[in-house]
């Protein structure tokens, strides 16, 4: 989604009218909380130096502009289009260097990505806060880490540069720019995963097979079990 | 008769006369069973069973029980070139590359899943309707062995895969025995033979889950079965019943034919669940390392309560002599569940004792008209209820936006409060049920039809309930508080005064019936 303004960024002209453009949105939409010159206020930090890539993260899944200042920002239907996106991020990265939004480096995830080692990595990394298969899990406090079934490639990127909220920041001396590539390619199947064994019941576990048994196992024999004890009279 | 009929006569009569069979068929085959929707709970944990070792047979064919780690190089590709254990694999193996291998491994999860249902509807069915009374109270221990064992088969059957999940559950089970002070890291270090996770514990539950167990459970079952047999099953009061008596059908034919087809439709269901719905996807979980982890880890449902248990411990250790006790994992993995289970064994003892009841019963109570027993088990209900929703504490935090934290909170003060709130709600609603009954006996059935009275008064006409439904509302028997005793009539001291003096205090504190109507009352009807 947000992937089509950043082309545009090439060219300087192109570059100051939008940095102008995201400054106005900027002063429309996340100044009464991030201030007016972006450098943070009493509710929000200062977005100096928190690069594009924080902006388009944050911005494009809909987190910003925060709705209510509840435990956690939640993933939401964009505010903004694809065009107003990259223009707040371009003005967000002229106030300071920080981190680029990774349309380049996701592109080719595809090819350069091992799905098979990106769930390990994934296992070792993510697992214990998005759990197995990527459908999030309670974190302390009422905060959460979110399912992932719906983020593209580029948020994933971002998230693991970024560090939103709660989630800590993988450099990439900790996770290389190849295997957060292989990451990609393996939540990117896990969204696609077929259901192999039948409804998949969530994919949480021995919870809901719990619950199933309960209802409509034994819920059922006994139902039939009701039906032959009256049948038999 | 044909000639065929004439051969077959001619077989049994020479298998009878050197076995005597024929007298002991027809003895035995024209045994009589009572028929109640609730006997047949048994049955299903019985029948659970059978599918259980059929599906566990096939599964033995394919099954690698070694922690050697091999290379995956199966059908399922977001796996493949990983590192893994050979019973890891293997279990991929079994759900990709056999045929028939995943429908055989989800039709043996859900029937175990299936079979701890059963095994503790049934135990609630026997308790709630006083069936564990003498002479019955061996078999209720068998039940509380059965139950105890099946959680710890279901436990060693799901770590088998040695995927992440079960893992991570076999690391809690380490804590668990870590956590005995003294002894633990020494029984640790003999279970695993060596330190966690090691390459012997796969092996060793491999055996102890196709071979051990399941022959404790073969003999424990023929045991609890020939008991039932031998003792005669029991029954639901009504018209003709008696504890000398049991109205029923007769084994063969009515019985077995039911019982037969029975099996098939919890072979069945069991299916139907297995080719319908996933259980434990492994293939989703990964293999097992220990450092990994994944959120909302949960086990079976019949250990949830534990986990549960475990999760809103709150976090107690002391240190004596260089020794840490880590009480948050001792009591709630441990204790509490010592006494829980201990406290149900004898609880046939413990009730005789308070109620000095040494009869022997046959006939069943109605589980309004033994409120207390009845209000304890819908305590001890309340209490695995409470710790089996904190053990999905972490699920039902993100899926109703709750914080963690606060449900732990919650879990703690409910655990404690909730119990003794459904003791006595449930002792009321039993003593309200008893009123109804008397009043149904009394004044009749409310037919809902109104009837004019001459001075225009309108009333609602009562119709007399049948005199089948009035003995089941009034056959049972209503003792009074037991007296504390001081001596019997020889004028032989009673001993251990104390004891004695509590179970009278308890018996009177607890007597409280509505009184059954009898005879007089009836008469005093007739009168009107
Ligand atoms: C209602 C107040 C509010 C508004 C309006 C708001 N924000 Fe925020 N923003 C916050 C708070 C609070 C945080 C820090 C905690 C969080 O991330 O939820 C934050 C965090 C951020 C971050 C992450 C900073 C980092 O350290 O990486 C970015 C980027 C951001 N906001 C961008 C924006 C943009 C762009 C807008 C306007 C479209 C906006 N915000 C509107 C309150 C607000
Ligand atoms: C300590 C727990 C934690 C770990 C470990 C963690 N995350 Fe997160 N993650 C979070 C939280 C919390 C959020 C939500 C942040 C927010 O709402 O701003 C999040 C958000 C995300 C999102 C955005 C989801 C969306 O809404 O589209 C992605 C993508 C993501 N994480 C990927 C990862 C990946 C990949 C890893 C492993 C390399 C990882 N996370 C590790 C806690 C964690
Ligand atoms: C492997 C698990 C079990 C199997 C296969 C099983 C099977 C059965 C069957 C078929 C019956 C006869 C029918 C019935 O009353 O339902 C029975 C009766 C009985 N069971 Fe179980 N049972 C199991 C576990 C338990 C447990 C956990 C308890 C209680 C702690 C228990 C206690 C009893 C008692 C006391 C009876 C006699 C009941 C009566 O005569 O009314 N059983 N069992």
């Amino acid at each position: 989604m947000a992937s089509a303004g950043t082309q545009k960024s090439a060219n300087a002209l192109a570059r100051t009218t939008s940095v102008d453009e995201g400054r106005q949105i900027f002063l429309r939409g996340c100044s009464s909380c991030h201030g007016i010159n972006a450098e943070g206020g009493d509710i929000a930090p200062s977005l100096i130096g928190v690069g594009a890539a924080s902006v388009d993260f944050q911005v494009g899944t809909g987190r910003m502009p925060l709705a209510d200042m509840s435990q956690q920002a939640a993933r939401k239907r964009p505010l903004y289009n694809p065009e107003q996106v990259a223009a707040l991020a371009a003005y967000v990265a002229s106030l300071a260097p920080g981190p680029e939004i990774p349309n380049q480096v996701v592109a080719s995830y595809e090819r350069d990505g091992n799905t098979a080692q990106g769930g390990e990595l994934f296992r070792t990394n993510c697992a214990m806060c998005h759990n197995f298969s990527g459908q999030g899990g309670a974190l302390s406090q009422g905060k959460y880490a979110p399912s992932l079934m719906g983020s593209t490639p580029a948020q994933i990127y971002e998230a693991m540069i970024t560090g939103p909220q709660s989630m800590p920041v993988f450099g990439d001396k900790v996770i290389s720019p190849a295997d957060k590539l292989s990451i990609i390619k393996w939540i990117k199947a896990a969204q696609n995963e077929p259901n192999l064994g039948g409804a998949s019941l969530g994919r949480i576990g021995p919870v809901t097979e719990g619950l199933l048994v309960w209802t409509l196992g034994l819920g059922l024999l006994i139902g039939i079990a009701v039906w032959l004890a009256t049948k038999a009279r | 008769m044909s000639s065929a009929e004439k051969r077959a006569g001619t077989v049994a009569n020479y298998v009878d006369e050197r076995t005597g069979a024929a007298k002991w068929l027809k003895k035995n085959l024209t045994k009589v069973f009572p028929d109640h929707w609730s006997f047949m709970l048994g049955e299903v944990a019985l029948y659970s069973f059978i599918i259980l070792l059929l599906t566990g047979v096939f599964l033995t064919f394919w099954f690698d029980p070694s922690q050697r780690e091999v290379l995956y190089q199966g059908a399922y590709q977001p796996l493949s070139g990983i590192k893994m254990s050979a019973a890891y694999a293997s279990t991929l193996n079994i759900s990709f590359d056999v045929r028939g291998g995943l429908l055989m491994r989800q039709i043996h999860h859900w029937a175990a899943l299936l079979f701890m249902a059963a095994i503790v509807a049934h135990l609630m069915r026997v308790f709630f309707t006083g069936a564990f009374r003498k002479p019955r109270e061996f078999n209720w221990i068998i039940g509380i062995g059965l139950l105890t064992l099946g959680i710890v088969e279901g436990f060693l059957g799901y770590s088998l895969p040695d995927d992440l999940l079960s893992g991570t559950g076999i690391r809690i089970a380490e804590a668990i025995i870590q956590a005995i002070p003294v002894v633990g890291s020494y029984l640790s270090f003999f279970a695993f033979g060596g330190p966690f996770p090691g390459e012997s514990f796969i092996p060793r539950i491999f055996t102890v889950h196709v071979l051990l167990l399941p022959g404790i459970f073969l003999a424990l079952i023929t045991a609890h079965l020939m008991l039932v047999w031998y003792q005669k099953h029991t029954q639901y009061p009504g018209p003709g019943r008696t504890e000398k008596n049991v109205v029923g059908y007769p084994l063969m034919p009515v019985y077995m034919a039911k019982a037969g087809g029975f099996f098939f439709i919890v072979f069945g269901v069991t299916a139907f669940l297995a080719a319908v719905a996933s259980i434990n996807p492994i293939w989703l979980y990964g293999p097992y390392t220990p450092t990994q982890i994944s959120a909302g880890s949960q086990p079976d449902w019949y250990m949830g309560w534990l986990d549960g248990l475990v999760r809103m411990a709150p976090n107690l250790e002391s240190h004596i002599f260089n020794h840490t006790i880590s009480w948050n994992i001792l009591i709630p993995g441990l204790i509490v569940p010592g006494i829980l289970f201990t406290g149900m064994a004898l609880y046939p003892f413990i009730e005789s004792w308070l109620t000095n009841d040494k009869r022997e019963h046959h006939l069943l109570d109605r589980p309004r008209n033994a409120p207390n027993r009845t209000a304890l088990g819908a305590m001890s209900l309340a209490f695995i209820l409470v710790t089996l929703l904190n053990g999905g504490n972490d699920l039902i935090a993100t899926h109703f936006a709750l914080s963690i934290n606060q449900i732990t909170w919650m879990s703690r003060i409910g655990v404690l409060v909730l119990p003794p709130i459904a003791f006595v709600v449930t002792k009321r609603l039993c003593l309200s049920l008893q009123r109804h009954d008397r009043d149904l006996v009394l004044h009749g059935r409310e037919t809902g039809r109104l009837q004019l009275l001459p001075h225009g008064e309108f009333v609602e006409v009562h119709e007399p309930i049948s005199e089948a439904k009035a003995w089941v509302l009034t056959q049972h028997d209503q003792p009074p508080a037991l007296e504390f005793v001081t001596e019997d009539e020889a004028g032989v001291k009673a001993p251990r005064g104390a004891l004695n003096r509590l179970r009278a205090r308890m018996s009177a504190a607890t007597v409280e019936q509505i009184p059954r109507v009898e005879g007089n009352d009836l008469k005093e009807i007739e009168h009107h």
